[in-house]
């Protein structure tokens, strides 16, 4: 079991990450942000996170990223630099490695996901996600009825 | 009100430091402190809110064993445990305030769709969001 207190200068390495994944975080920087040395560093965010720090910053510059290809009319390039890729080609690479498919060919299956609820007004997409109740109440209700009906009938018998 | 949630708590690394926070930087005020031992029970409560505690509560014996308190102090220094939302009429004000008292701020003010919203955490790694909601239509 680690130390609380090296586990919470832990935390604050990985809330920096979270804050700006697109800023460029080196070793050295977290681990002076977590004060610990860089030898470490890397062992230790990753006995309390589950995966090195380098690996949990591409997740979370992959989510921004594919947050923007779907939601903004930013071009690839723009979205590479964003989210902290210095060149398009790692960040076209690395986007495949994680997600499986590259950002241009995805870009337009997440855009039209977005496109659908966007068009939808807001009242709309609520009772659209609302569970189909009046019905299977009713349903519920005259099965219960019946139930009942042939129940007392047995009972009757 | 007589019904409803009356206490809820989290756990702390150190009840004098989270009593420290929740009074001084936060603007809590004290609502229970009773020793009994080395059991130590400690609530705050927010001064609009008078019906409702917050408990600091250290993992410890005798409650839990010292296995299981070294394992939830961990899930706590490790932002482990679930956020807490504090609600609040201007996020950007109490977010200017909080900062000049020294909280710890794991994200600024941002808007989104019409309500802002900031991050900070306790002493003790819990995770805070505070939330100034949309201001309602007319």
């Amino acid at each position: 079991m680690q130390d609380p207190q090296l586990l919470r200068r832990l935390l604050r390495a990985k809330d920096r990450i979270d804050a700006a994944s697109h800023e460029a975080w080196p070793v050295q920087r977290l681990a002076a942000v977590s004060g610990v040395s860089e030898a470490h560093f890397a062992r230790s965010f990753k006995q309390a996170f589950g995966m090195p720090p380098h690996r949990y910053l591409l997740t979370r510059r992959i989510e921004r990223a594919t947050a923007l290809l779907g939601d903004t009319d930013l071009s690839i390039t723009e979205i590479a630099f964003a989210t902290g890729w210095e060149s398009l080609g790692t960040f076209g690479r690395t986007f495949r490695d994680i997600t499986g498919e590259s950002p241009s060919t995805l870009r337009p299956r997440l855009q039209a996901a977005a496109r659908q609820l966007e068009h939808m007004p807001a009242c709309v997409l609520k009772a659209a996600q609302r569970p189909d109740l009046i019905e299977a109440v009713s349903e519920k209700r005259r099965r219960a009825a019946n139930g009942t009906k042939r129940l007392s009938t047995k009972e009757t018998r | 009100m007589s019904q409803g949630i009356g206490v809820v708590g989290v756990y702390v690394n150190d009840q004098d430091e989270a009593l420290a926070f929740y009074v001084e930087k936060l603007g809590f005020r004290v609502q229970a402190d009773v020793g009994n031992g080395a059991y130590r029970w400690l609530t705050v409560q927010h001064p609009e809110q008078p019906s409702f505690e917050l408990g600091l509560f250290t993992p410890g014996p005798p409650v839990h064993d010292e296995a299981t308190a070294q394992t939830l102090r961990a899930m706590v220094a490790k932002g482990a445990m679930p956020a807490l939302v504090l609600n609040v009429t201007d996020c950007r004000a109490a977010y200017e305030r909080m900062r000049k008292l020294g909280v710890e701020f794991t994200q600024e003010p941002m808007e989104r769709y019409g309500s802002v919203d900031a991050g900070f955490r306790d002493p003790s790694g819990n995770g805070w969001k505070m939330i100034q909601a949309r201001a309602k239509a007319a």
